[in-house]
């Protein structure tokens, strides 16, 4: 046995430390908490109350303009009349409304800290393990502050989603900053270029397509909360595949599991299309 | 008056670069400095000055502080000691608006693989210092338009970087630096990554640009034709320090020390060196008869003078425009200088 006086009672501290957070900052969680929430259930209700035949329209218009091809624009309309067709649309829509607010989350905060890592070894010098804590944590555990903090429930699924999703999204952005060919951020100060123009007329447009593929990461991520994040009342399709696993009907578990793979090759091919297209001119070389 | 001036211009690299200054003017070694804490002594007591109007020309071999000595005129580096002043102004001591001044109207740099913005296009590069002075597009399109022309890419405007050749994207390049109409321009080995008939038109066209526009020019180059051609004055360095610095036929005549000299080896001394410096100054004693019926200018290349002379027994006359006798060269003259021992 070892020895319980050398212990340190690091679960003391992270549960007082949770307990003074909730007393003392409760009131902004709340707040954040509800903005969010008003954002989520108005989307989910929106795309709901939506006739499918236009989500599906939607899908394929959107598909179309991030690859300007037809096929890719087809085969997606097909994925969506496959989800449709598995009896779980209503489901389907609920889970998209909570990746869209999940990865719109994801990407206000993701950006801005790569770009903050990007200029500042020192902060990324701290950040670095923090994400590597964030990514190799079993995801449970940080449920239950999430849960603490903001009950059971859609936001709770939604911080725990993000904080999953957003290490790579903040890695990428900084990489990509950090990657801009320096003789071309020079020639943006030589001209006498605030850090602010140079940053956004610079730095960002040509980290794009490492942003973008970080964006990408962070949708799979995302996605593969979805099981989780109905463990603490989610809805949608994680409901589903908790349901098939509670009752022990593997068809059930399959058909939810099955959508999730649609909605996750919707979202790669959509975002990795779009990934494609802001690589075009970001180098000299032809 | 200078336009730019290095006073006692110490840059020093590393984490310390005050320290090792320190340990440096005591006597420590260059290399000892680089080999005990990773300090570089880039430039050594450094004072100069650049007239306006000039092509001054850096050499030195490579790591000799050509691209820091360029950068610390616009300070995108700073002095660890000493001063450069640009037009009488201390660039160390500026605020952040007045840097910010300084290069958007007065400084331009041109760079060695030129610094293009991939996103955006040809006529959008060449607006960059313009666009980002916060004017309107309309304000600033027309003057980007004629540049873009001027450099002979009309009909690119809307091109792509990544669809021009090398020679196309640096006058890209030199047209985004004349476009804010700077007074001075920065050239950090701007023709280096071209090909030789290349840059050899490039070279060209900024003669002919100098021609009408007469900035002050400070061109780096390792290119020893290069510098021949382009420079008024040229400035070589060697382990940061300023080893000569004077006209081409200054440093031909004189090299300072043998790491000149073994620069100047290969040179075509005939196209450097002109009749002034190898005439005799003998008039008036020059009567008719005494020399030949052929003139010369003062400034005639050698290797133009020489044929001249080849054919004649009697030493050439030197005249000035106004018709003036300076002086006589013969045939030894020339050779004594084309073969110095
Ligand atoms: N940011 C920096 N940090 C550390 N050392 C530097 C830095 N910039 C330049 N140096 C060092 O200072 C010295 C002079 O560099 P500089 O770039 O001025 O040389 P250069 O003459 O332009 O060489 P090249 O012909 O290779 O371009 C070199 O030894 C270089 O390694
Ligand atoms: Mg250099």
């Amino acid at each position: 046995m070892f020895p319980e006086e050398l212990g340190w009672p690091l679960r003391l501290w992270i549960d007082e430390f949770v307990d003074w957070l909730v007393i003392n900052y409760g009131d902004v969680f709340e707040a954040a908490a509800d903005s969010v929430l008003f954002l989520l259930v108005g989307l989910e209700q929106g795309l709901r109350a939506l006739p499918w035949w236009l989500v599906v329209l939607a899908v394929a218009g959107i598909a179309w303009h991030a690859s300007r091809r037809v096929g890719l624009a087809v085969g997606l309309a097909a994925v969506m009349l496959l989800i449709g067709s598995l009896g779980l649309w209503d489901k389907a829509m609920q889970t998209l409304a909570l990746m869209i607010v999940a990865i719109a989350v994801t990407v206000i905060l993701g950006i801005p800290t790569g770009i903050l890592a990007a200029r500042s070894d020192r902060f990324r010098a701290l950040l670095l393990p923090v994400l590597d804590l964030m990514q190799t944590m079993p995801s449970f555990v940080y449920l239950i502050p999430a849960v603490m903090l903001f009950g059971l429930g859609k936001v709770s699924a939604i911080l725990a989603t993000v904080i999953y999703a957003v290490p790579p999204l903040i890695r990428l952005t900084d990489l990509g900053i950090r990657q801009v060919d320096p003789e071309v951020l020079e020639a943006s100060q030589s001209f006498g270029a605030s850090p602010r123009q140079t940053l956004l007329g610079v730095q960002l447009p040509l980290a794009l397509p490492s942003i973008m593929a970080g964006i990408n990461q962070s949708i799979m991520m995302a996605l593969a909360m979805v099981v989780i994040a109905s463990m603490i009342g989610a809805r949608g399709l994680g409901e589903e595949v908790l349901q098939g696993l509670q009752r022990q009907e593997p068809g059930t578990g399959f058909a939810g599991g099955l959508a999730i793979v649609a909605l996750a090759i919707l979202f790669d091919r959509i975002s990795q299309a779009y990934g494609r297209r802001s690589q075009r001119h970001r180098t000299v070389e032809g | 008056m200078a336009i730019v001036e290095f006073t006692d211009l110490f840059k020093v690299f590393g984490p310390d670069p005050a320290g090792a200054l320190a340990r440096f003017r005591a006597g420590a070694d260059r290399d000892a400095l680089r080999e005990a804490g990773g300090h570089t002594v880039a430039l050594a007591d450094i004072s100069l000055a650049i007239a306006p109007g000039e092509i001054f020309v850096v050499m030195g071999l490579s790591g000799s502080g050509k691209s820091t000595l360029v950068r610390l005129i616009n300070r995108l580096i700073r002095p660890t000691s000493g001063q450069v002043r640009v037009a009488g102004a201390d660039v160390g001591a500026m605020t952040d608006s007045e840097l910010t001044a300084l290069r958007r109207h007065r400084i331009s740099m041109v760079f060695q693989h030129f610094g293009l913005m991939p996103h955006r296009t040809v006529l959008d590069n060449v607006a960059y210092g313009l666009a980002i002075q916060k004017q309107p597009r309309s304000a600033y399109e027309a003057t980007a338009r004629r540049w873009v022309e001027t450099v002979g890419l009309s009909g690119f405007e809307t091109a792509w970087p990544d669809e021009l050749s090398g020679g196309m994207r640096q006058r890209v390049g030199l047209a985004r630096a004349l476009a804010t109409d700077p007074d001075i321009l920065l050239m950090d080995e701007p023709f280096s990554a071209l090909d030789p008939l290349i840059r050899r038109d490039m070279q060209d066209q900024l003669l002919a640009l100098q021609g009408d526009l007469t900035k002050t020019i400070v061109f780096i180059t390792h290119d020893l034709d290069e510098a021949l051609r382009l420079g008024d004055r040229i400035a070589i360095l060697k382990d940061g320090a300023l080893a000569q610095l004077g006209t081409p036929e200054e440093i031909l005549l004189a090299p300072a020390s043998d790491y000149v000299a073994a620069f100047l080896r290969d040179v075509n001394r005939g196209r450097v060196l002109t009749a002034s410096s190898a005439m005799q100054r003998t008039p008036p004693q020059v009567g008719p008869g005494q020399s030949s019926a052929a003139s010369i200018a003062p400034e005639t290349p050698l290797e133009t003078v020489l044929p001249l002379v080849a054919e004649q027994d009697v030493p050439v006359a030197v005249v000035d425009a106004d018709g003036a006798v300076l002086g006589t060269v013969s045939r030894q003259d020339v050779i004594a200088l084309l073969v110095p021992k």
